[in-house]
């Protein structure tokens, strides 16, 4: 199968493109790169020899598949590195083979899972039967998430040398904060012996106790328990600190308040090892979302200030802020549809997470379009050291084409995914994927 | 005018004409509530469900019997939240009760937002009778009727709430219906009991009593919850009494016919002397009063505002 | 549909014309002087006599009647304000709640000569609510009842014992009762669309 996309703008931040170019695609790798040519008329029509139009000609006889990209963007396949797909344990949430195609349909190559599924991805089994339900059932690839705890406790390490060598790209007990100092000290020494980065869910549990929203005007008015910022900032400052200690990668997952942004920024000049990522929602939405008991709007970090929102704005502008990740969790209609405190915290987002980042970041000017695909390509594929994010001939083809003009609107009832608790039901969005590809296979296309 | 509300759910959607109607109207209940044969037929036929998930005697009882006064058939629904979270999901108790055509139901529910979340799931008109630390609008009601009743009128006046403003409920209601109507409002407690940002509320905010009620013509103490040691909100109840505790002797520092309410149930002693109590000022025993009179007209108001499913 | 119960602030918005004039401020007059005059001739004097106005012109006529009867008999009998909004066979059915004003009886009716007092006699259902609303507060030795307007049309077996004045209507028409208490100027009016 030989596939030509023809006449995209390509964006591929890694490589510090952004041309009209033509992609040839073979045998799951893209083999050529091409000028454009921008020409409308069918690649037969043309015979003339030395011009654009000819050599187009020329390579299209022995395509068998054109994909005309006019107006489109090609980009490196988003990566996301942080997404929870549930299975084992929770499958009428959703599924491996569910959360893929919902990751496929929105522009998602490649997405890391995280360890909190039922059991814990805290042994080589675990990490090997999502690597085989992937292979067999996925559309997209998945790369495992390995707990840092036996069991997300907090207790004891896991076996993170063997989850390493199953196939986990990162070490995290996402969903829970490592709450003991000297734990988390050791836990980042014994991971950076595989130079692996390590994820912490910044939260202290005792600072945030039996909150349910930002601690803010709005928990004040709604009577709601609230977190205050500084639950995560007191979290990423001391493990800032232990990264100094031990010199181990440490990345933040999620950060939403304005004190996390301005000490990562801190510690990144002083040569921490720190890198961090943000939120479409966090981005995008602020506590006066929860506003109504709205449960789709409950998530852990919570949904913070607009002064926090801008720092974070401000944190992915000047670099603080690496990557933009999902944290996709998604949950039953029967359990987001309940009393705001009882309801889960977490949103799903791999189907709005791209559309989300041109309508709230490119669109006014936050970030050019560049810059918005690196923190969704070639940032992630760098922390966790993938081989991917980046389009060159021999890399992998993993690709998304999106028409950054397309005007939709979120309907839940679309989703591939099996959940539909999203803050963003009825919001209109600019930009949306047209087709994925996965090694040189479309996976989806609109 | 012209609102069209079919719920109770807080006072913060009232507009002062709308608390007016509902003051006027209680005042003409509370004349029926004083006779020797108390039942007037308004609500024959219709159906009120009291629907609480936290034991409240107080509360559901003065609902209960302002329903009956007026002649509803009144249905007593408790439930634990603990068997809640085992069984039935507010959801599904929202669609069991709407298939039981009631025309008004009472909810009462630790979870802040119950009351809207089961509003928007029923057609009868639900009275939010407190939820969580959010809103408990019949309370707020009553208090303003009190005053009213005792002061001759509520704009002007200058209230002080005392404890703890963070878990209450009565607190965050009666804030919203004062100004409404034009009382001034101060907050006084522990710090670690005040939350965050209150002042945006447009209140005073003090962390010293006498401060607090020095020249107010209301002093509102509220419950505090002793639970709230353990959390670490204050040490113990001697200091929380010495520092927060209305006296006699705290008194002094307000006005001479300064008058004394408590939402109730008291732990005389703590918050609240039990001379200041039963003293001369204290209306506590009337906003227990009032609150039939006050409840009577929400469900007289109400009723007619719903629709049977 | 969802009715709110505040659309009762909005008054009636349809449109009535003044189509005749009944009663003015003299015959208004010389109608509660003479209803005053039948209450004594009836109950020979006023020693247990009491008056019940109907909210809200039945008590203004009320006061006047007792007002009169201090003239006849040397005692004003004492006044009480009923509000029947609560025995009202018809909350189902009027959409917002009416506003319920206060009874204010502050007296016994027990083995009391009630005279209940309203403005017009029409289907009767108002004074059959009245009349459960009485019984509720005490129990008279009788009750009688007198209204300024008879209009016919009634629905239940009820009649009134004084009546000012008798007028036939039809049913599109309505009798409106100015009072200078409430209204500023005395007349009666008949009304139609």
């Amino acid at each position: 199968m030989r596939i030509l996309i023809r006449d995209g703008r390509v964006i591929d931040p890694a490589r510090g493109v952004d041309d009209l170019l033509d992609l040839f695609i073979e045998d799951g790798k893209v083999i050529r790169i091409e000028k454009g040519a921008r020409s409308t008329e069918p690649l037969e029509a043309s015979k003339g020899k030395g011009t654009k139009a000819a050599r187009h000609a020329e390579s299209a006889l022995a395509v068998d598949r054109v994909m005309d990209a006019t107006g489109l963007v090609v980009c490196p396949g988003l990566i996301d590195m942080h997404a929870h797909l549930r299975q084992p344990g929770r499958e009428d949430k959703e599924t491996i083979a569910s959360g893929t195609m919902a990751a496929a349909r929105g522009g998602f190559t490649t997405i890391c899972c995280m360890p909190n599924t039922d059991p814990v991805n805290d042994t080589r089994s675990v990490t090997e039967f999502i690597l085989d339900t992937a292979k067999r059932e996925g559309a997209v690839q998945v790369y495992p998430v390995g707990a840092i705890t036996k069991g997300l406790k907090g207790e004891e390490l896991a076996e993170i040398g063997e989850l390493v060598e199953a196939g986990c790209v990162a070490i995290s007990d996402d969903g829970r904060p490592v709450m003991n100092a000297e734990l988390m000290r050791r836990a980042m020494e014994y991971v950076a012996m595989f130079d692996l980065p390590i994820i912490q869910h910044s939260e202290d549990l005792h600072l945030s106790g039996r909150g349910v929203v930002h601690e803010g005007l709005v928990s004040t008015e709604l009577g709601l328990r609230g977190i205050p910022s500084a639950s995560e900032a007191v979290m990423v400052a001391r493990d800032l600190l232990l990264a100094e200690l031990t010199g181990a990668r440490l990345h933040i997952a999620h950060v939403s308040a304005a004190e996390s942004v301005r000490m990562i920024r801190d510690a990144k000049a002083r040569g921490v090892r720190a890198s961090c990522e943000v939120t479409p929602h966090h981005l995008a939405l602020t506590e006066d979302t929860v506003r109504g008991f709205n449960a789709n709007a409950k998530m852990n970090p919570p949904l913070r200030s607009e002064a926090d929102r801008q720092a974070l704005l401000e944190g992915l502008r000047d670099g603080t802020i690496d990557v933009i990740a999902t944290d996709h969790a998604p949950h039953t209609v029967q359990e987001k549809e309940r009393e705001f405190d009882l309801a889960p915290n977490g949103v799903i987002g791999l189907e709005t997470a791209l559309a989300v980042t041109l309508t709230i970041l490119v669109a006014p000017g936050v970030l050019s379009l560049p810059q918005a695909i690196a923190k969704l390509t070639s940032e992630p594929a760098r922390i966790l050291t993938l081989s991917k994010g980046r389009i060159a001939e021999g890399a992998d083809a993993d690709l998304t084409i999106f028409d950054p003009h397309r005007d939709w609107t979120v309907d839940p009832a679309t989703f591939a995914s099996k959940s539909r608790n999203t803050p963003f039901a009825g919001w209109r969005l600019t930009g949306a994927t047209v087709a994925t590809l996965v090694g040189g296979k479309v996976v989806w296309e609109a | 005018m012209g609102l069209a509300h079919k719920d109770l759910l807080s006072i913060r959607e009232l507009t002062s004409d709308e608390i007016r109607l509902i003051l006027d109207t209680a005042e003409s209940m509370k004349e029926v509530a004083r006779r020797d044969i108390k039942k007037v037929p308004a609500l024959r036929g219709k159906t009120m469900i009291n629907l609480f998930y936290e034991s409240s005697t107080r509360t559901r009882t003065s609902f209960e019997i302002a329903g009956k006064w007026l002649s509803a058939d009144v249905i007593n629904v408790s439930a634990s939240v603990s068997s809640v979270t085992k069984g039935e999901s507010l959801k599904d108790t929202g669609l069991t009760l709407q298939a039981m055509h009631p025309d008004i139901v009472v909810i009462r529910h630790p979870a802040a937002g119950a009351a809207q979340f089961l509003a928007g799931r029923l057609t009868a008109s639900v009275i939010n009778a407190g939820d969580g630390a959010h809103e408990h609008p019949s309370q707020a009601l009553l208090d303003l009727f009190t005053i009213r009743e005792k002061a001759g009128r509520l704009e002007g006046l200058k209230a002080a709430i005392i404890g703890d403003i963070a878990h209450s409920r009565v607190a965050r209601s009666n804030i919203h219906g004062m100004h409404r109507m034009g009382i001034e409002v101060r907050v006084a407690g522990p710090r670690t009991m005040l939350p965050r940002f209150i002042e945006r509320l447009g209140v005073e905010v003090f962390t010293n009593l006498d401060r607090a009620i020095a020249d107010v013509d209301i002093i509102m103490m509220l419950r505090l919850q002793t639970e709230r040691q353990q959390a670490g909100l204050f040490p113990s109840l001697r200091e929380y009494s010495r520092l927060f505790g209305l006296t006699a002797e705290r008194l002094k520092a307000a006005r001479p016919d300064v008058l004394i309410m408590h939402p109730g149930p008291m732990n005389r002693g703590v918050e609240i002397a039990p001379d200041v109590a039963d003293g001369p000022y204290s209306l506590i025993l009337n906003q227990v009063e009032n609150g039939l009179a006050v409840r009577m007209a929400l469900l007289y108001l109400f009723a007619g505002s719903g629709q049977t499913g | 549909m969802v009715r709110g119960f505040f659309y009762v602030l909005n008054s009636m918005a349809t449109e009535l014309n003044e189509k005749a004039q009944i009663l003015d401020p003299q015959a208004i007059q010389r109608a509660v002087t003479r209803i005053a005059h039948e209450i004594v001739e009836r109950n020979n004097g006023t020693e247990h006599l009491v008056l019940i106005g109907l909210r809200s012109r039945g008590v203004d006529l009320a006061r006047r009647i007792a007002k009169e009867l201090m003239l006849i008999a040397g005692a004003e009998p004492p006044v009480g304000a009923l509000d029947v909004t609560l025995y009202r066979d018809d909350l189902d059915k009027v959409g917002p709640q009416p506003v319920v004003r206060k009874t204010d009886i502050p007296f016994s009716i027990n083995e009391k000569q009630v005279v209940l007092v309203d403005d017009v006699l029409y289907t009767g259902r108002t004074i059959r609510a009245a009349l459960d609303g009485l019984v509720d507060l005490g129990r008279p030795r009788l009750i009688q009842l007198a209204v300024l307007v008879d209009r016919g049309h009634r629905e239940l077996p009820i009649r009134a014992d004084y009546v000012g004045k008798n007028v036939p209507t039809s049913r599109q028409e309505q009798i409106q009762v100015l009072l200078t208490e409430e209204d500023g100027e005395d007349k009666v009016v008949i009304m139609e669309q």
